[in-house]
């Protein structure tokens, strides 16, 4: 699943893709060989069991993106001048960063140390800060301009799709992603709607403009799946008087995929064990040719299933969970049923009630992603508050503010000062440093990035916006976003990045 | 300001006459000076204004107030034309008109997915139900009300939607438990849409019928009750309703974000000569010239998306700056029930945009006060109804926050159901309602 060249494989995402690929059978490859060919495979394997497949082989290969990478030149800038702010706790009045090869060299208080054939960049009078981080956007699964032909977010046909892929709905011509990008966004979560109790993988995109969603992956980022809980699916599969139409029926839908996702990895855990022994023992002992079949069919492990991958992926921990949730009882609810199944919720999603909670998910270091003041506009946002996000901050927990809408994306900044300020006014004290890392340093561990990106520290991508004033004013607007040492957004230049956008207004 | 100057002020206003009717003090009724604030006057903003407040009105307002006594230094006590007034320093806050929220469904909708609890739309209505007043579903004691009070909101435009000729919009003050306290003006406005029915050309033909068949049945009032007139498009008490538009009583509120829709309602509007607003107009821009000419309001939103739809393809962010320049009277409103608080933050967005800072201010108080006919709110000078919000800092920016509101003189409360959630949980969450003390014996 190599991305971008330029920044190889991390060791996570290898483990990652190794994890996975155990859940790949023969039949990724059996497009190519006959049935003859497994059996001989199968009885060649009396004398020499063979090593596995390739797995990891044919993962990549329907994971490597078709586009050429662009032949991005990673130039040596250097930011001079502005106040920045690190999501770190960091924070320099008037200093500087240096960016190389696409990450940042360095960082400080005071003008940059002279480098030979740096391009200097006066951002004096300007803030800078990480770039900021969605963890919930259906952008390019609701392309704009809104239309029915490209309401791609929802697999509303069965409540547990585990096996979608967002990527696999995601439109890179959306108009709303640049817009996003001139608002400071530099990375986003792409999520499958909430019609679906599991509602199929999620995928962490880099906003940098490309033909397909293969190529804007950001490198290294785990596989993630939506779920939810509440009002949604039970109102979408109960108006059509089928299952889930509660609360209760929701959780029995739920609980039952996992039961049986877990038998599956049972299975798939039992045949690499198998397997694993196969290749080390090397027994040779002349079988029947009944034991030979069963062991061929055993070799071939568990048929290939799309929807149980993805759960096997979260019960092995490979996989982060992100589940919509606003009551504080479901989202209770969902964590029981996590502990169940021995898995971690990374982050809730919507998670109005967080507040209320906020002692258990800072307890368990899972996340709330949520909104600065949406409410009511469902019964079960009904006691949302605009503090929620401080006070769990104050508890010690990951609150981060989501946007889970294209024109929000446009203004985190804001919307991060919104509930930075309304938990102020009511006394409860969280440092500006720390408010800004719901929109950064979170999110990017929401998304199992943060040792990449989400704060400015020395090494990781210099993924960045320079504002030409305070960001949590209203006033402020992003005037160039970095975008791995790339300036993706400038905001004098006019050009569209969407073919949408080409040729609209008539005359020219 | 300085006391000095005040008094100073005070004094040579008194010769020069400056004093505005209808501020004249009662006996009876409480009066307050506020010093020290800046006070968005509609002029601009000034650092040197005086407010006084007697009963529900401002009695005066300005940088030079007559018959105004100020005590110097400030004992707490002036004299406002002979009239006992307390005086209060507000230095350091900003005052301003009750912001107006001009298209809103507070108080019709309490949970947007319930439909038990929604009224803005008689969505088994027939097309024209221009009869329908949303004043009769208004329930003045939602609890959406004062969270959008505390954004610093005191009146608004209550709106119904759906079908052609959705019903007349009223104004509320926020304020009272009860219909008769809040409504304003049960009629303020009549909405309507251009896209029921497939064809916006079918919309434009039905809304010029439903005006020409008004014009007819106000002129022919008793041939239609002797059943000598060709059928009309309504019933009676719908046409009557739009009669109060034919005969330019209340503006015709059309929904439209196309150019050319805009473009079409202008035909409309100058044929039929009604009183349009447009409201959205995310492509109004385009059509900046003709609309200032027409004289026609545009109610826009500055969180606009960009090419959202269709009908918002040439969609941008300085749409209410390029509007403001060419004269329009550009209205900002958030045409939202929950999200109606962040009235705020939109004229700020539209600031950033490039509409001046006092013409955003304008678009959420005195202009539409003005188009939709309330001549005593919206602006900060004398005989005005004292609606008024005093901030922290600048009303626009988002680390302000209301410190005091008043509607028609009483200070609301700065609470709300979200405030006593906060205040419930503010303590570490555990079992949220302790045990009940056992009875003493």
């Amino acid at each position: 699943m190599l991305v971008n060249p330029s920044a190889p494989l991390t060791s996570t995402r290898v483990l990652v893709l190794a994890l996975l690929c155990t859940a790949l059978t023969l039949s990724a490859s059996s497009g190519t060989a006959s049935e003859d060919d497994a059996e001989a495979r199968a009885v060649d394997s009396e004398a020499t069991p063979p090593p596995l497949p390739s797995l990891a082989a044919a993962e990549e290969r329907g994971t490597r993106p078709l586009e050429d990478s662009p032949d991005i030149v990673h130039q040596l800038i250097v930011l001079d001048g502005a106040s920045i702010m690190t999501a770190t706790g960091k924070s320099f009045d008037s200093g500087h960063i240096v960016i190389d090869g696409g990450r940042i060299k360095a960082l400080g208080e005071g003008p940059a140390p002279a480098l030979e054939g740096a391009h200097h960049i006066d951002a004096s009078g300007m803030f800078i800060t990480p770039g900021i981080i969605d963890t919930h956007s259906h952008l390019g699964v609701y392309a704009a301009p809104s239309s029915k032909a490209h309401g791609d977010g929802n697999e509303a046909t069965s409540p547990t799709t585990p096996g979608v892929w967002a990527e696999h709905s995601f439109g890179p011509q959306d108009p709303g992603i640049q817009r996003a990008v001139a608002g400071g966004v530099t990375t986003i979560q792409v999520l499958p709607g909430s019609a679906n109790l599991i509602g199929g993988r999620g995928v962490v995109l880099q906003m940098v403009p490309h033909r397909g969603s293969r190529a804007m992956r950001f490198p290294g980022a785990p596989e993630t799946l939506k779920m939810a809980c509440g009002e949604n699916p039970k109102r979408v599969y109960g108006s059509r008087s089928s299952a889930p139409s509660t609360r209760m029926g929701n959780l029995r839908a739920t609980r039952m995929a996992f039961i049986k996702a877990q038998r599956a990895l049972a299975k798939l855990e039992e045949h690499e064990a198998k397997a694993a022994a196969a290749t080390d023992g090397g027994k040779k002992k002349r079988k029947r040719r009944k034991d030979r079949d069963d062991e061929a069919e055993s070799k071939l492990g568990p048929e290939r299933d799309l929807d149980t991958e993805s759960l096997m992926g979260v019960l092995r921990g490979e996989i982060l969970p992100q589940v919509h949730c606003y009551r504080a009882d479901d989202m209770l609810s969902m964590l029981q049923l996590a502990d169940e199944f021995g898995f971690r919720i990374r982050s809730f999603h919507h998670a109005t009630d967080a507040y209320k909670i906020r002692d258990i998910l800072a307890e368990r270091q899972v996340a709330a992603s949520t909104w600065a003041d949406w409410w009511g506009f469902k019964l079960e946002a009904y006691d949302a508050i605009p503090e929620s996000a401080a006070l769990l901050s104050e508890a010690g927990g990951l609150p981060v503010i989501h946007s889970d809408s294209s024109v929000g994306i446009q203004r985190l900044n804001q919307e991060a000062a919104k509930a930075w300020y309304a938990g102020l006014h009511a006394g409860i004290d969280v440092p500006r440093e720390e408010a800004l890392s719901w929109i950064t340093l979170n999110p990017a561990w929401v998304l199992g990035i943060d040792h990449d990106t989400g704060s400015l520290e020395v090494g990781k991508r210099a993924d960045l916006v320079v504002w030409d004033g305070d960001p949590f004013s209203v006033y402020s607007s992003a005037r160039w976003v970095f975008i791995e040492g790339v300036l993706r957004h400038d905001s004098s230049n006019t050009t569209r990045w969407s073919d949408f956008e080409l040729g609209q207004g008539g005359e020219r | 300001m300085t006391a000095a100057r005040a008094l100073g002020l005070a004094i040579t206003a008194t010769a020069l006459l400056c004093a505005i009717p209808g501020g004249s003090a009662r006996a009876d009724e409480p009066c307050r000076v506020l010093t020290g604030a800046r006070v968005h006057l509609p002029g601009g903003p000034s650092d040197d204004a005086v407010i006084v407040l007697v009963g529900e009105r401002i009695a005066a307002a300005g940088n030079i107030v007559a018959g105004l006594e100020l005590s110097i230094p400030n004992t707490g006590s002036a004299r406002f034309q002979g009239q006992a007034c307390v005086q209060q320093d507000y230095s350091g806050r900003e005052i301003t008109a009750g912001l107006i929220e001009a298209g809103s469904s507070l108080g019709l909708v309490e949970i947007g997915l319930e439909a038990a609890t929604r009224d803005h739309n008689w969505e088994a209505g027939p097309a024209n139900r221009a009869a329908l007043v949303v004043a009769d579903a208004y329930n003045a004691r939602s609890t959406l009300i004062p969270v959008a009070r505390l954004g610093g909101i005191t009146s608004a435009l209550i709106v119904p939607r759906g079908g052609l000729i959705s019903g007349q919009g009223a104004v509320v003050d926020l304020r009272g438990g009860s219909q008769q306290e809040a409504v304003v003006n049960r009629s303020a406005a009549l909405y309507a849409s251009m896209r029921t029915g497939g064809s916006r050309a079918a919309g434009i033909h039905l809304l010029g019928q439903a005006l020409d068949d008004a014009r007819f049945l106000s002129r022919n009032g008793a041939a239609y009750e002797a059943g000598r007139t060709r059928p009309l498009s309504a019933g009676p008490l719908a046409l009557a309703a739009i009669a109060d538009v034919v005969r330019n009583r209340i503006p015709l509120v059309v929904a439209a974000d196309r150019a050319a829709d805009i473009e079409a309602l202008l035909r409309l509007a100058a044929t039929q000569n009604i009183r349009l607003v447009i409201a959205g107009g995310a492509e109004a821009w385009l059509l900046a010239d003709e609309l200032s000419t027409a004289r026609v309001a545009v109610i826009v939103n500055p969180l606009v998306y960009g090419p959202g739809s269709f009908d918002q393809v040439e969609a941008r962010a300085d749409n209410a700056a390029l509007l403001d320049a060419a004269g329009v009277h550009v209205i900002i409103a958030t045409g939202s029930s929950h999200f109606a608080r962040n009235l705020r933050q939109r004229a700020g967005n539209a600031v950033r945009g490039g509409l001046s800072h006092h013409a955003a201010l304008r678009a959420i108080t005195a202009t539409p006060a003005e188009v939709f006919g309330l001549r005593h709110r919206g602006r900060i000078e004398a005989g005005a109804i004292a609606n008024l919000v005093s901030w922290s800092g600048d009303p626009l920016e988002i680390s302000s926050r209301p410190l005091e509101i008043l509607i028609r003189g009483a200070a609301m409360p700065l609470r709300s159901r979200q405030t006593e959630l906060l205040d419930r949980y503010r303590r570490p969450p555990g079992t949220p309602v302790p045990p009940e003390p056992l009875p003493t014996p």
